[in-house]
C-alpha cells in the first residue's frame, strides 16, 4: 500500500492503496466517483474512459502509481450543471437505450473534440470506434457528436 | 447511493409562488417585476404528494409523480409508461416526476422485463389508472364549484369550467379522499396529446452527468465486495488453496459454497488480484467434458436419429416428398451466445436477522424475492427488493443465479455483501443462447409448386427449438415440424427473442432458397403464399395475414423493392413478440469484400407510445441481430469457453454498422412490445442481401467464420 495524491475534477484526493490499483478502482470505490463504469477490464470497451490532461485514456487499465500530478476529469467532472456541449447534445438526440456505457462515450467524444472541433462523419465514426455500445446506439452517437461539434462552433 | 431517490441541484424547479399561498386567477404577471422565485425540490414533490393509486400520486404544487413498476433496461419503459398514465391523467409532461417502483405484488401484477410483454400487459391498466384519477379530480372540482360534472373538461393538469381554472394540485386532497369509479372513459387516439410524441428520456441527465442509477454504483456502509470462481460446466470442486490470494490488501475471507470459490474485501481490485493467486482443483462430475467439436457431431447424430419430437403436422408430408419432382434441403447453425450486457451481472443483499433486503439489476425482481426467501427460509414479505437501472440485460437478468449467490454470501458472512461478476464471468459463466441446427426440407412438384414443408431443429438444452405455428405454416398443404434438445451441462437461457433470434434467420433464408428454386421473386413467393393461407388455410393460422402483407407491402415501397441497380437487395419478414417486422437490407461486394450499405425496417406494432424511443428499439434489435449473425461465437474446450472478454468475443462496432431507415405502420391498433420484434428478421435480410451480392448462401453464424466471409467488412465502405 502507499500513498498518492490525485487531482480530480479540479479537487484534490488523497487514497492509500496498492501501486497497481486502475484508477478506475480509485474512482469507484475510493472517491465514490461512480459515473465512470466498469465493463470489460482490458482497455476494450470504452465504459471507464476519462481524461488524463484533457486526453481520453481507459481508466480500468491505468495503474494509479503511472498518473503523478497529471489532471484527472471524469463524468462528474467534465461540466458544472450538466451542460458541456456533449452532454447537451446526448440529451438533445435521446441517444442513451441502457445508458451504462454512455458516460464512456460522452468522455471520449468531449476528448475528440476538444482536438478537432470540426471533425468529419469519418473522423467522427474513427474517434468513437473504441467505444462499444450493446445496445446499438451508435447511429445516435455519431448524430450527437456532430451536433456537439455543431454547438462548440 | 440513498434509499428511493434523492435529490440534486438539477431536480430543482423554480416556480413562481405568491406571497399570501394559492393562486391569484386572472394575475397578469408580465404586468409586475419579476416575481419572488420558490425552490421546490422533487424530494419535496414526493413527500407532499397525495396517492390516488398504484400508479400516481398529485403532490399540492400540481406535480404529478408517475410511478413506473417494471425493470428499465434500456427499453425506455420508465419513460413510456408514465407517459401514458400522464395521456389519459390530462396533464403536463413539464409537471410529470417519475419513480421507479420496488417490487411490491400487492400494487402490481407483471414486474418484468422480458418477452417484450410489458406494453402488451399493461396499456390498459396504465390508461385505467390516470384515466381513474382524472374522473376524481373532475368530481371534487365538480363539487368545490357546485356544477354538475358534464360541464367540466380538463388541460393540462386544471380542471376548467368556462373561464374557471382549478389545478390538480389544489384539488388532489378531496378528490384521493372520493370513492374511485368503476368505469371511466378513455381518451380516442386521436385525442392523444403525450403519446405518440418524441418525450425524451427522463433519466438523460442522471445518465449522462454520471450520477448513481446502476446495480454497481450500490455502495453501502460496512459493505463487503465479492467475487466468485465458479466451477467449469461438468465439473466440480475438489480442493482449494487459497493462503497466497488472503494476503492481498484489502482481502477479508475466501469462503466456499457449493462449487463456488467466493473471494471477500474491501475493494474490487484486491478481489481481482486475489482470484489469480487461487489454487483450485476441479474434478468432473460424471459426464465427460464438452467442446464445440462434439456438439458439431451430436447434432448431426440426432438429427438423423429421426427420434424428435412431432411438434406440428399438417396434410400427409412422406407422400407429398415421395412423389416430389424436386426436393431442397438445407441445414443452418449457430453458436452458444453470450449477452454480454455492458454491466456485467451484481446484485446487493443485505441479510439481517429476519429480513432481506436486495439492490440490483433483475429483470425478474419476483424471482429474486423468492431465491432470497427460500435461502433464509422466511417469508417473501420479509425481502424487499429496489429496483436499479440495468446496464442491459438481454435475457440474462431472468435469472436470480447471481441474486441467490450475493444472498448465500451476506447470509455466510453476517454482513452486506455486493457481489461483482468481472466481464470473463460474465462471458464464461453461461445461461447462454443455446447453439442449435436445423434441417430444412422443401418437395416441389412437377408443375414447381411448393407441396411439402419439414423442419427439424435440435438444440442444446433449448426445449423446443422451433415455433411451430411461424409462417408459413397455414400455408403449405403438407408440413412437419419436429425438434429435440440435448442435455449439456452449460447452461443456456432464454436471450433476446428466445429461440426465434436465430430460427427467424434460417427460415427466411431457406425461404429465399426455395422461391430461388422455383425461379420466383422472393417477395412474391411470400406474398403468394400468404394469399394461399388466407383463402384456404391449413390447420391453425396464428398470425394476422393482413398485418403481415401491410409491412410486406410497406417494405416494398420503401426500399424500392427490385428496381435499384447497382445494389443487391435482400428480403426478410417476421412475425414475433406480437409485433411484425419487414427488412430490406442492400448489399455490395466491394474489391472481394461484403458492404452492408442499408437496411430498411418497416414495424407494425400498433400504436407506437414515443416515436424516437421506438425508433432506437428497432436500430438497436438489428444492430443486436446482425452483429451477433456475422461475428459473434462461443466456442468451448472441455467445459471451458474459449472466449473471454470483448477481445476475442466480437461485438459489432460504429464502423460496422449500416445507414437504417425505419418506418411504422399507423394504423391504431393497442401497442405490442418493440424490445424484441426487430432482431430476428435481420440476420435473413443481411444474409439475402450477401447472397444475391456475391453468390455465395450464408448458413452458419457466425458470418465471418463462412469460407469466403472473412474478408466480410460491414458498414461505411472503406
Amino acid at each position: 500500500m502507499a500513498n498518492y495524491k490525485l487531482k480530480v475534477n479540479n479537487k484534490n484526493f488523497e487514497v492509500d492503496v496498492d501501486s497497481d490499483t486502475p484508477l478506475l478502482w480509485v474512482l469507484r470505490d475510493n472517491l465514490g466517483l461512480i459515473g465512470t463504469k466498469y465493463s470489460c477490464g482490458i482497455s476494450q470497451c470504452g465504459a471507464c474512459t476519462v481524461h488524463l490532461n484533457d486526453e481520453a485514456v481507459r481508466s480500468c487499465g491505468l495503474p494509479v502509481s503511472s498518473i503523478g500530478d497529471a489532471k484527472i476529469t471524469t463524468i462528474e467532472g467534465l461540466s458544472d450543471n450538466g451542460d458541456h456541449p456533449v452532454q447537451e447534445a446526448w440529451k438533445e438526440v435521446d441517444v442513451a437505450q441502457c445508458g451504462y456505457c454512455q458516460a464512456g462515450q460522452i468522455m471520449t467524444a468531449a476528448a475528440m473534440l476538444k482536438k478537432n472541433p470540426s471533425p468529419s462523419e469519418e473522423e467522427v465514426i474513427d474517434g468513437m470506434n473504441a467505444n462499444l455500445c450493446r445496445c446499438g446506439t451508435y447511429h445516435r452517437i455519431k448524430e450527437a457528436v456532430l451536433l456537439a461539434s455543431a454547438k462548440i462552433k | 447511493m440513498n434509499k428511493g431517490l434523492k435529490s440534486n441541484r438539477r431536480d430543482f424547479l423554480k416556480i413562481a409562488a405568491t406571497t399570501g399561498g394559492g393562486l391569484l386567477i386572472g394575475f397578469n404577471w408580465s404586468a409586475c417585476d419579476s416575481p419572488k422565485m420558490k425552490v421546490i425540490s422533487d424530494q419535496e414533490i414526493y413527500d407532499r404528494a397525495v396517492n390516488f393509486n398504484s400508479f400516481l400520486s398529485i403532490s399540492p404544487s400540481n406535480h404529478v409523480v408517475i410511478f413506473s413498476p417494471n425493470p428499465e433496461l434500456g427499453q425506455n419503459i420508465k419513460t413510456s409508461f408514465p407517459m401514458i398514465v400522464a395521456e389519459e391523467l390530462d396533464v403536463d409532461w413539464a409537471n410529470v416526476r417519475v419513480q421507479q417502483a420496488f417490487l411490491d405484488t400487492e400494487k402490481y401484477d407483471r414486474q418484468v422485463t422480458g418477452g417484450s410483454g410489458a406494453m402488451p400487459h399493461s396499456w390498459q391498466r396504465l390508461r385505467q389508472a390516470g384515466a381513474t384519477a382524472r374522473q376524481m379530480l373532475m368530481e371534487a372540482a365538480a363539487k368545490r364549484l357546485n356544477v354538475p360534472i358534464t360541464e367540466l373538461k380538463t388541460d393540462k393538469g386544471n380542471v376548467i369550467h368556462g373561464s374557471k381554472k382549478l389545478n390538480y394540485g389544489e384539488l388532489a386532497n378531496e378528490a384521493a379522499a372520493l370513492t374511485v369509479p368503476e368505469e371511466v372513459k378513455l381518451k380516442e387516439v386521436k385525442d392523444f396529446k403525450i403519446i405518440g410524441t418524441a418525450v425524451k428520456n427522463v433519466e438523460n441527465d442522471a445518465m449522462f452527468t454520471g450520477q448513481p442509477l446502476y446495480g454497481l454504483d450500490v455502495y453501502r456502509d460496512g459493505m463487503l465486495h465479492a467475487m466468485i470462481q465458479r466451477a467449469p460446466f461438468g465439473m466440480k470442486l475438489k480442493s482449494v488453496d487459497a493462503d497466497e490470494a488472503k494476503k492481498v490488501n484489502g482481502v477479508k475471507d475466501v469462503v466456499t459454497f457449493k462449487d463456488n470459490v467466493a473471494v471477500v474485501g474491501t475493494g474490487t481490485w484486491p478481489l481481482m488480484k486475489a482470484r489469480k493467486l487461487l489454487k483450485i482443483a476441479y474434478e468432473p462430475i460424471d459426464k465427460a467434458l464438452e467442446s464445440t467439436a462434439f456438439h458439431n457431431s451430436k447434432f448431426d447424430e440426432m438429427l438423423n436419429s429421426g427420434a424428435a419430437e412431432v411438434k406440428r403436422k399438417d396434410g400427409d408430408v412422406n407422400a407429398a416428398f415421395k412423389n416430389a419432382a424436386r426436393i431442397i434441403k438445407s441445414e443452418y447453425q449457430c453458436p452458444f451466445l453470450s449477452h454480454s450486457p455492458m454491466e456485467p451481472m451484481n446484485f446487493f443483499a443485505n441479510v439481517k436477522e429476519d429480513s432481506v433486503e436486495l439492490i440490483g439489476p433483475t429483470q425478474t425482481p419476483d424471482r429474486a424475492r423468492n431465491a432470497a426467501a427460500e435461502i433464509c427460509g422466511i417469508a417473501p414479505e420479509k425481502v424487499s427488493v429496489e429496483l436499479t437501472r440495468l446496464g442491459g440485460g438481454f435475457g440474462r437478468r431472468l435469472r436470480a443465479d447471481f441474486v441467490e449467490e450475493a444472498v448465500e454470501l451476506s447470509k455466510m458472512l453476517k454482513a452486506p455483501v455486493k457481489l461483482t461478476w468481472t466481464r470473463e464471468d460474465d462471458i464464461t459463466g453461461g445461461a447462454y443462447r443455446p447453439a442449435v441446427k436445423y434441417r430444412f426440407e422443401a418437395a416441389l412438384n412437377s408443375k414447381d409448386e411448393l407441396v411439402g414443408y419439414k423442419l427439424t431443429g435440435v438444440g442444446m438444452n433449448s426445449g423446443n427449438s422451433t415455433r411451430e405455428n411461424n409462417f408459413p405454416a397455414g400455408a403449405i398443404e403438407n408440413l412437419e415440424i419436429k425438434s429435440m434438445a440435448f442435455d449439456s451441462p452449460i447452461t443456456t437461457n432464454a436471450w433476446r427473442a428466445p429461440i426465434t433470434n436465430f430460427l427467424a434467420f434460417a427460415e427466411q433464408s431457406f425461404l429465399d432458397e426455395v422461391a430461388e428454386a422455383m425461379g420466383k421473386d422472393p417477395v412474391a413467393f411470400r406474398l403468394e403464399l400468404l394469399d394461399k393461407a388466407k383463402a384456404n388455410p391449413v390447420g391453425e393460422i396464428h398470425y394476422d395475414i393482413d398485418r403481415m402483407r401491410g409491412v410486406i407491402n410497406t417494405a416494398v415501397e420503401k426500399s424500392g423493392w427490385g428496381k435499384k441497380q447497382g445494389v443487391s437487395q435482400g428480403f426478410s419478414v417476421y412475425f414475433s413478440h406480437r409485433s411484425y417486422v419487414a427488412q430490406v437490407a442492400e448489399a455490395r461486394i466491394v474489391d472481394g469484400k461484403a458492404i452492408l450499405d442499408k437496411i430498411y425496417a418497416i414495424t407494425d406494432c400498433g400504436i407506437v407510445i414515443n416515436p424516437t424511443g421506438a425508433d432506437q428499439q428497432v436500430r438497436g434489435g438489428m444492430l443486436d441481430g446482425m452483429g451477433h449473425a456475422m461475428f459473434a461465437n462461443l466456442t468451448f474446450t472441455d467445459g471451458i469457453a474459449d472466449q473471454k472478454n470483448f477481445d476475442t468475443y466480437r461485438l459489432i462496432r460504429m464502423k460496422e454498422i449500416p445507414e437504417i431507415e425505419t418506418h411504422f405502420i399507423d394504423n391504431g391498433i393497442d401497442p405490442t412490445g418493440l424490445g424484441e420484434p426487430a432482431l430476428p428478421p435481420t440476420g435473413g435480410a443481411v444474409a439475402n442481401a450477401i447472397y444475391k451480392a456475391s453468390g455465395q448462401r450464408l448458413r452458419n453464424q457466425p458470418f465471418s467464420n463462412e469460407e469466403g466471409m472473412k474478408n466480410l467488412n460491414l458498414g461505411n465502405p472503406a
